[in-house]
């Protein structure tokens, strides 16, 4: 199973155990796991990749597909804070800018969190404080890493509120989080972590609480902000529509795993594996023929206790029966190079998936 | 905020007179319906009818109703004047009358008993609140633990142990076994450590009984708290685990800590009954007991009036906090 894992690398060289990346954060072979009375579920389960400072990484997936846990796992928030007996057990190496996160010292990560790394929640309404005012919890998220008085803290709080567009921010940085809309709370969100200029941010997805027209203007924030800051980040989301617009590499995850990787327009125009194909399906879009219906992904999401053995995405594959000898369901596929940087897990061969993208799928799109 | 608080000011105010109407009523008119004779009573059993009709007349019972409660208001603010019967009495403001049986002042025998029974629920509710929320908290950050089941055990142990129970225990065992401590009431008054001394167990007694809901709620309340998404944010800024608890979470967990506080607070002022019965403290609660074993009206009626204003401005109290701590009440 090690062995197998150890090899499910995500994208260019094969890692080895050995030390010393070169990438700014590196994930090698991240598992997720926790125990609970039914069994043991495996959220991560072998993911690895890597994000250079500036770039953007969009991670794909449907619910339970292992997302959120991975970004909380990079963020150490599995283990801060783990009270009573069910902890999360978590393997690998995540790399941040020359330090291992999982060895290292928890108070050192802690040190970390909010100043080198930061998060966007999803929902900003639940994730702010509601007895605070934005100002408040700004001014605390600053002074944790930087020791100012409170008045300086306070100019910072308003400057960066200014930064992500908050009219009148003098004002609104003593309102409380249910006295802005939702958008305005996103980019309070957005001002909050930023403010120790971290050099990289997770937004864990940032648009799915607000409104359609409010999503695009809380996207172009972020990429202006990333040009600004010239940080790494981290996009995650189930929504296509999103990485599209922002992502220079997307992940797609099924089961815990990486199925395909590999940068955006690639993974777009020409997908190397049956579930980024149904996703693509399944997405509305406006630049096509007027279209019957969406393509929905037969079936549900995998249980992650009992992930189905071989391909994790075989009961749902239409093409599962291609492959001879029964191979997709009995043996994990390997993540093979289909391109320059790109990566997908598949046992149909190249050839058979180019055939069914270019003649099946592609054209129905 | 100054909205806010004349709101619920007034909305105070308006409770406290209805609530007179009704003891009122409840008091003065339940007897007539029962056919009880509130004179009668009050001169005794062997009464002759004269002296009877002189109490009707000085107490104004053969007047209407409204005009009785009107001239009970009125006494509360500006005094009354018994007369009739041949004697004439002045009973200054505050007045809420006099006592059927000791024929005393009804006004200075609640405040005679009032700071005895504040003293009593003020000391416990330090108690209760310190060691019950610890111990909710300790629970909640080591579910499961054996300290976790203990605490919960012993929760539940003093939230069903009737006070006359543990109290008793406690007085057999501290002051009559090993004689620590004289459990003697002593105001204080005449002398701080005599004082301490008597109150040391029924503070320790009720404060078991009150720590142990506590406990139990603010266990429940902290582990609803922390799943909370904001504080896994307050997490993620890097915040120290103590900042986390002790910050973020515990102003949380306060808010239903302080509703609870508020009532049982009132209520306990009002006097607590068993408490105050079972170590034989000169409160309110031993007040009003004896008041009702002797069918003493106008004594039963002032306690109840105390009891509600203290309900009452407990509750307004805690209403601004909550206001305070929690900004999303102020709109409402």
């Amino acid at each position: 199973m090690t062995e197998l894992s150890k090899t499910g690398a995500a994208v260019g060289e094969p890692t080895s155990a050995s030390p010393a990346p070169n990438s700014f954060l590196e994930v090698r072979d991240l598992k997720v796991h926790f125990p609970t009375d039914d069994g043991l579920v495996k959220s991560v389960d072998g993911l690895s990749f890597k994000l250079e400072k500036g770039k953007t990484l969009g991670i794909v997936g449907e619910s339970g597909s292992g997302k959120s846990v991975t970004s909380l796992g990079i963020m150490g928030l599995h283990t801060a804070g783990q009270y009573g007996k069910r902890k999360a057990r978590i393997s690998g190496e995540i790399w941040l800018d020359g330090t291992e996160l999982l060895t290292a010292d928890p108070d050192e990560v802690r040190k970390l969190r909010g100043r080198q790394m930061a998060m966007i929640f999803q929902d900003p309404l639940s994730a702010l404080h509601p007895y605070y005012t934005i100002g408040q919890q700004i001014v605390e998220a600053y002074r944790i890493h930087h020791d100012v008085d409170k008045k300086t803290a306070k100019r910072r709080a308003v400057e960066m509120l200014d930064r992500v567009g908050i009219p009148q921010p003098d004002k609104r940085v003593d309102s409380y989080p249910h006295e802005f809309s939702g958008g305005m709370r996103q980019r309070a969100m957005i001002a909050m972590s930023l403010v120790n200029n971290p050099e990289l941010l997770i937004a864990d997805e940032p648009t799915t609480a607000l409104d359609v027209t409010v999503q695009a203007q809380i996207l172009d924030l972020i990429r202006d902000l990333q040009k600004e800051f010239g940080s790494a980040v981290i996009i995650i989301t189930h929504d296509l529509g999103v990485v599209a617009e922002l992502a220079d590499d997307i992940l797609v995850m099924y089961g815990g795993r990486c199925v395909e990787r590999g940068p955006a327009e690639k993974v777009f125009y020409e997908p190397r594996h049956p579930y980024t194909w149904g996703l693509l399906g399944s997405m509305p879009r406006l630049d096509r023929e007027q279209q019957e219906r969406l393509i929905p992904v037969k079936g549900s999401p995998p249980s992650l206790i009992n992930i189905p053995s071989g391909c994790a995405f075989n009961p749902r594959c239409p093409y599962a029966d291609i492959p001879k000898d029964d191979v997709t369901r009995t043996v994990r596929p390997e993540l093979t190079e289909v391109g320059g940087r790109h990566w997908a897990a598949c046992h149909m061969t190249q050839e058979q998936r180019e055939r069914i993208w270019t003649e099946e799928i592609a054209p129905k799109l | 905020m100054l909205a806010y608080l004349i709101r619920r000011l007034f909305a105070a105010v308006v409770m406290l007179v209805v609530i007179v109407m009704v003891v009122f009523g409840i008091f003065f008119l339940v007897p007539k319906w029962a056919g009880v004779d509130i004179a009668a009573s009050f001169v005794g059993k062997q009464a002759d009818p004269a002296s009877v009709e002189a109490v009707r007349e000085k107490l104004g019972l053969n007047t209407p109703i409204y005009s009785q409660v009107w001239e009970f208001f009125k006494g509360i603010f500006v005094g009354r004047t018994y007369s009739g019967g041949g004697d004439v009495t002045h009973c200054a403001a505050p007045c809420f009358g006099y006592s059927f049986r000791s024929e005393q002042a009804v006004w200075p025998v609640l405040t005679d008993r009032f700071p005895v029974t504040l003293g009593l629920a003020l000391g416990a509710a330090v108690l209760w609140l310190v060691f019950g929320v610890a111990a909710g908290v300790l629970s909640a950050l080591k579910r499961g633990s054996l300290w976790d089941r203990g605490a919960m055990v012993v929760a539940l142990a003093g939230v069903s142990l009737p006070i006359y129970f543990t109290g008793l225990l406690s007085l057999a065992i501290f002051a009559f076994g090993l004689k620590w401590i004289d459990a003697q009431y002593v105001p204080l008054s005449q002398s701080f450590g005599g004082y301490l001394g008597g109150m040391i167990l029924p503070w320790i007694t009720l404060a078991f009984l009150y720590a142990a809901m506590y406990a139990r709620i603010t266990r429940a309340t902290m582990l609803e708290i922390l799943g909370e998404d904001y504080i896994r944010t307050a997490r993620a800024k890097g915040l120290k685990e103590q900042v986390v608890i002790g910050k973020h979470a515990m102003r949380s967990t306060m808010t239903p800590i302080l509703t609870m506080l508020g009532m049982d607070l009132g209520a306990l002022i009002g006097g607590a009954i068993l408490t105050e019965s079972t170590f034989n403290l000169p409160g309110l609660g031993r007040a009003v007991l004896d008041a009702i074993r002797n069918q003493d009206l106008p004594i039963i009626l002032g306690v109840t009036l105390i009891t509600s204003l203290a309900v009452l401005l407990a509750n307004l109290v805690v209403d601004v906090l909550y206001a305070v701590i929690d900004p999303r009440v102020r709109l409402a």
